[in-house]
């Protein structure tokens, strides 16, 4: 029997997941003015990356920041999966509407619908790696900076709620690929998470 | 006014009527599925037969929302929960909305230090501190982190987090729109329980019109929305109604068509009318004496009543056909045929007194009725009866009928060969069928429907809830030893659980540790100044200071201080419902049920699952014992009427010595079917019994085995043609086959006795034959109906009696001794 409070238990645990999250990309396609919109078809183009990620997190109570790494996979256009190394295994999988996370012998398996703060984090992801601004838009505010050679894509929740757990979330990319993810949290704390390509589909 | 034989006989007859209604007025009517379920021997399998009636599984409604769209299943789904949540009746109203999610949390989290098995002096040493707080800072880099991270300063060991992933583990439905889905999408879910208990028929109809007045409110303009609703309750309240359906009807029909064929027979109302007083004194008397014997009265009882309807009707048509015109041939009757008569209710009676010593509650309650009102209908018909028959009352002269008759039945015996190729043919058909001759699943006793069924597996699979097949049940004289007991078996369980044998188990005591593991939890525990030090030491070499810690200091001060858990501190959170259903109070004696979940694919090996829990040493008891064992350790005599108004606690004493705790495995279908084939083996047996016993009335009462055996070959013959011929048409016989059996055994001993004479010149009467006939006739219109119903135990008898007097009748005249004229 699953309780209410292990579902929420869960729910925390994941908008944090998803806070972290990030995906590798490649190739390259541009465009002469360039914008949202033409970031956002750039990246619509990538089918798939595989890439490998190192993540700090500067955390208050700690006195130095934690640091964790593994390997990023993505196939457009929902399915991600993170898989953690160091400092402990562990696998997280969102796949549509549903996702797994395994943790040594523990398995949570829940559907995003259930949770729409997560599903917005994931979605800022996902979003921003299959070039789907509607979905972008749907939770947060957009801006844009920077060129095609070094863009960084600022997002801003709409929603209270959402507001209450992150300020905002800055990725940053060269043409279509995504190589940082900058989170801002609302009581300050922070995380940044490198992503480097490793294979190019 | 003179007072002679007659008038007093008329008085006692009106008493008893009027004592039977009174009585009947006071009854009891069930259908659930207590009388299917047998008395079990032990109190371990009485306990989870009690399961099935009143336990939690029993009082859960599922219920399906179809039709409309998605949203606005949804938005009903909301509203009838909200709706019903405001109704005592209801315990819980779950369809995956988040009600005591805060309740849940605040429970784990300030009780997390008495509740966490982690908890051990180790745990708070300098290495242990150290240990987990890496842990919990590792936590911090993971996915995981967010949470770990507002609770690390007061649960730097990460109990809480413990608690949670253990009791994660079980599947919940797909949520759509904020509410539970089935996996297709098509239908929003929901899951309620009732406060009333399975059993309780009514009350389960109650709960059942409100959450249907509660939808049908709330879909006033979405008229195109449907409700679904399956569980045992439901199942109970409909297959109630059902059989009172069916009971109704078929009585309707049933006397309708008797009533015509008799007057068409009598051309008589005065007849007819008074041929009926006998089948309803005998109605009227069998349900009263069911109902102060069983305290309840089964409508499966009401149902076969109406079948016996067409043989009680009987006696009055051998009195009023086999009698001449006039009164003083009726004395002669008395003379003449009572004897053959009574020695047929006798006969009829012995048989079903086997019936009596069933342990199965509904075959014992047949039994009852049957004796009852076959008795009562006969002395009625040869006491009351020629006493109320108006001077000058005939009926139409039915001897061309009887002439026919007999020289038909002259000829009969020249069939003998046929018969007997038929039941050579028969006990072919018998022997090649003979491993499928009976069903031994007790499901084949279930008035519920297929459809039904097929509704429940859909709603059941959709969300995601288990089926109660597995049980560890543990024992004990009280609350405390048994949660200790379980503690034990879980960690047993968890074993298996991490060597991927199982999926999962539930346990009361996870959330109610016993008061030992809170007490030894509390001196775990060490005072404010020994964790401090321990604490300083621990976090050298880790990014954290010591002093973020203060708030833990204070957490675990105040668990040593803590008052231990007691039931009551779950009040308002969901997991009280859970300790409810698994930690049950039968009177001075405790159980805990500990249901396992098995993995996708992977079957649950019963042999090691008890082969496990055999090692373990209980501190005060001993461990499982072997089914047979336990059988007949406690096989404990208990009334006919404990399964139908348990009186709980009598046993107990006996069962469960002071200071026993009983640790059992059981498969819980294995189990009932095994249980329900050893109530058929049993019923069997006291059939043949009841058959042994008729050959020893008639043996007494003829002095010849001769004529016996003339008397019991057709009837044996009948039975092995119906035998044959249910097998034929891949019908397997259950135990209501049985008693349709013994039922034309006692049937067809009034004619095979009919047709029996001393003298082989002496020819049987006409109108004897006649009599026997139009008997016939209602017999197989009362039976013939049943065959139609669609309760399935019903239509079992319908089969089997129908064809078999038929056949009963022309087999003893087939066989009937050949007159020489």
């Amino acid at each position: 029997m699953m309780t209410p409070s292990v579902r929420r238990f869960i729910h925390f645990v994941l908008m944090a997941i998803v806070l972290l999250l990030g995906a590798g990309r490649v190739t390259a396609s541009r465009a002469a003015t360039w914008d949202i919109d033409q970031l956002m078809h750039g990246l619509a183009q990538v089918p798939s990356g595989h890439a490998s990620f190192v993540e700090k997190k500067f955390i208050a109570m700690l006195d130095q920041p934690v640091e964790s790494s593994g390997e990023l996979f993505y196939t457009a256009p929902d399915r991600l999966e993170k898989r953690t190394v160091k400092p402990k295994p562990e696998t997280m999988v969102v796949d549509g509407d549903h996702l797994l996370v395994e943790r040594g012998t523990q398995k949570y398996h829940l559907q995003l619908e259930e949770y729409p703060e997560l599903a917005a984090f994931i979605d800022s992801v996902r979003g921003t790696l299959s070039g789907d601004r509607k979905a972008l838009e749907r939770s947060y505010e957009l801006s844009l900076e920077g060129s095609v050679q070094n863009w960084t894509l600022q997002l801003v929740p709409i929603n209270v709620k959402m507001k209450q757990v992150v300020t905002r979330i800055r990725i940053t990319g060269v043409h279509d690929e995504v190589q940082r993810i900058d989170i801002t949290q609302a009581d300050g704390d922070s995380s940044q998470m490198r992503i480097e390509k490793l294979t190019t589909p | 006014m003179k007072i002679t034989p007659g008038r007093i006989a008329i008085a006692v007859w009106l008493t008893f009527i009027l004592a039977c209604g009174v009585i009947i007025s006071r009854s009891q009517f069930t259908a659930d599925l207590s009388a299917f379920l047998p008395r079990s021997p032990t109190p371990e399998q009485q306990l989870l037969l009690e399961q099935i009636r009143d336990g939690l599984a029993s009082r859960l409604i599922l219920v399906g929302i179809e039709g409309a769209d998605a949203p606005t299943r949804a938005q009903l789904s909301k509203q009838l929960a909200q709706h019903l949540r405001q109704d005592t009746a209801f315990v819980s109203v779950n369809n995956g909305e988040p009600v005591s999610a805060g309740q849940d949390r605040a429970y784990l989290f300030n009780h997390r230090y008495l509740l966490s098995p982690a908890v051990t002096p180790a745990h708070f040493s300098v290495s242990g501190l150290h240990a987990a707080l890496s842990d919990s800072i590792d936590l911090l880099a993971s996915p995981a982190g967010l949470l770990v991270k507002s609770m690390l300063p007061r649960d730097p060991t990460g109990e809480m987090v413990r608690l949670l992933n253990q009791i994660n583990g079980g599947t919940q439905p797909a949520l759509i729109d904020g509410v539970w889905a089935s996996r297709d999408g098509a239908r929003a879910l929901l899951l309620i329980q009732t406060r009333a208990s399975g059993a309780d028929a009514d009350a389960q109809q109650r709960a059942i019109l409100k959450i249907q007045a509660a939808f049908d409110h709330a879909t006033v303009s979405h008229a195109n929305a449907r409700l679904e609703m399956t569980g045992p309750g439901v199942f109970s309240v409909r297959s109630r109604d059902t059989i009172k359906a069916q009971v109704s009807r078929l009585s309707v029909i049933s006397v309708a068509l008797i009533a015509t064929l008799l007057l068409l027979v009598y051309r008589s109302l005065t007849a007819l009318l008074l041929g009926f007083l006998p089948v309803i004194s005998g109605a009227l008397a069998g349900i009263a004496a069911v109902s102060l014997g069983f305290g309840t009265v089964h409508g499966i009882t009401l149902g076969f009543g109406t079948a016996l309807i067409g043989e009680a009707v009987d006696y009055s048509i051998y009195l009023f056909v086999q009698s001449e015109q006039n009164n003083g041939d009726r004395i002669d009757w008395i003379r003449r045929f009572w004897p053959t008569v009574r020695l047929g209710v006798l006969t009829s009676v012995v048989g079903f007194a086997s019936l009596l010593f069933s342990d199965f509650p509904g075959l014992a309650q047949l039994g009852l009725y049957s004796i009852a009102g076959l008795i009562t209908a006969a002395a009625v018909t040869r006491y009351v009866l020629p006493h109320l028959l108006p001077n000058g009352f005939h009926i139409h002269d039915v001897s061309t009928i009887g002439h026919d008759l007999s020289r038909w039945a002259q000829r009969a015996a020249l069939l003998r060969w046929l018969a007997v190729a038929v039941l050579v043919l028969a006990l072919a058909v018998l022997f090649q069928h003979r491993d499928m001759i009976w069903n031994h699943k007790i499901s084949a006793l279930s008035p519920v429907s297929q459809a039904d069924l097929t509704l429940d597996e859909r709603l059941r699979a959709d969300m995601g809830a288990p089926d109660v097949r597995y049980l560890v049940v543990v024992s004990g004289a009280t609350q405390e030893r048994v949660l200790q007991a379980s503690e034990q078996v879980s960690s047993v369980l968890q074993t298996l659980v991490d060597q991927g044998e199982l999926a999962g188990f539930e346990s009361a005591s996870r959330y109610l540790p016993s008061l030992a593991s809170q007490r030894a939890h509390q001196a775990s525990l060490p005072t404010t100044g020994v964790l401090q030090a321990n604490l300083a030491q621990a976090v050298q070499g880790l990014p954290v200071k010591s002093t973020l810690f203060a708030p833990f200091l204070a957490d675990v001060a105040a668990a040593r201080e803590q008052p231990l858990l007691r039931v009551a501190d779950l009040d308002k959170t969901s997991m009280s419902m859970a300790v409810d259903a698994l930690l049950i109070r039968q009177g001075q004696h405790w159980s805990a049920l500990l249901p396992l979940t098995a993995l996708p694919g992977v079957e649950i090996n019963p042999e090691h699952i008890r082969s496990v829990l055999h090692t373990l040493a209980l501190p005060d008891g001993h461990g499982e014992l072997p089914y047979q064992i336990m059988t007949q350790q406690f096989a404990i005599p208990v009334s006919p009427h404990s399964l139908l108004s348990p009186r709980r606690g009598e046993r107990d004493e006996v069962s469960l010595r002071e200071g026993h705790t009983n640790v059992l495995f059981v498969d819980m279908k294995v189990e009932s079917d095994r249980l329900y084939s050893g109530y058929l083996h049993e019923a069997i047996l006291l059939s043949l019994g009841g058959v042994a016993a008729i050959i020893g009335l008639l043996l007494a009462a003829f002095r010849s085995p001769v004529r016996v055996a003339r008397i019991i070959v057709p009837l044996a013959a009948a039975v092995i043609t119906v035998t044959a011929g249910l097998a034929l048409f891949g019908q397997r016989l259950t135990i209501l086959h049985l008693i349709g059996l013994l039922l034309v055994v006692a049937v067809g001993s009034n004619y095979a006795l009919f047709f029996d004479r001393t003298e082989s010149d002496v020819q049987i009467a006409p109108r004897t034959l006649a009599s026997m006939l139009f008997a016939n006739l209602t017999t197989v219109a009362g039976f013939g109906l049943l065959a139609f119903s669609n309760v399935s135990i019903l239509q079992a008898m319908g089969v089997t009696v129908a064809p078999g007097v038929i056949l009963a009748l022309i087999y003893s005249a087939i066989f009937a001794r050949t007159a020489h004229v």
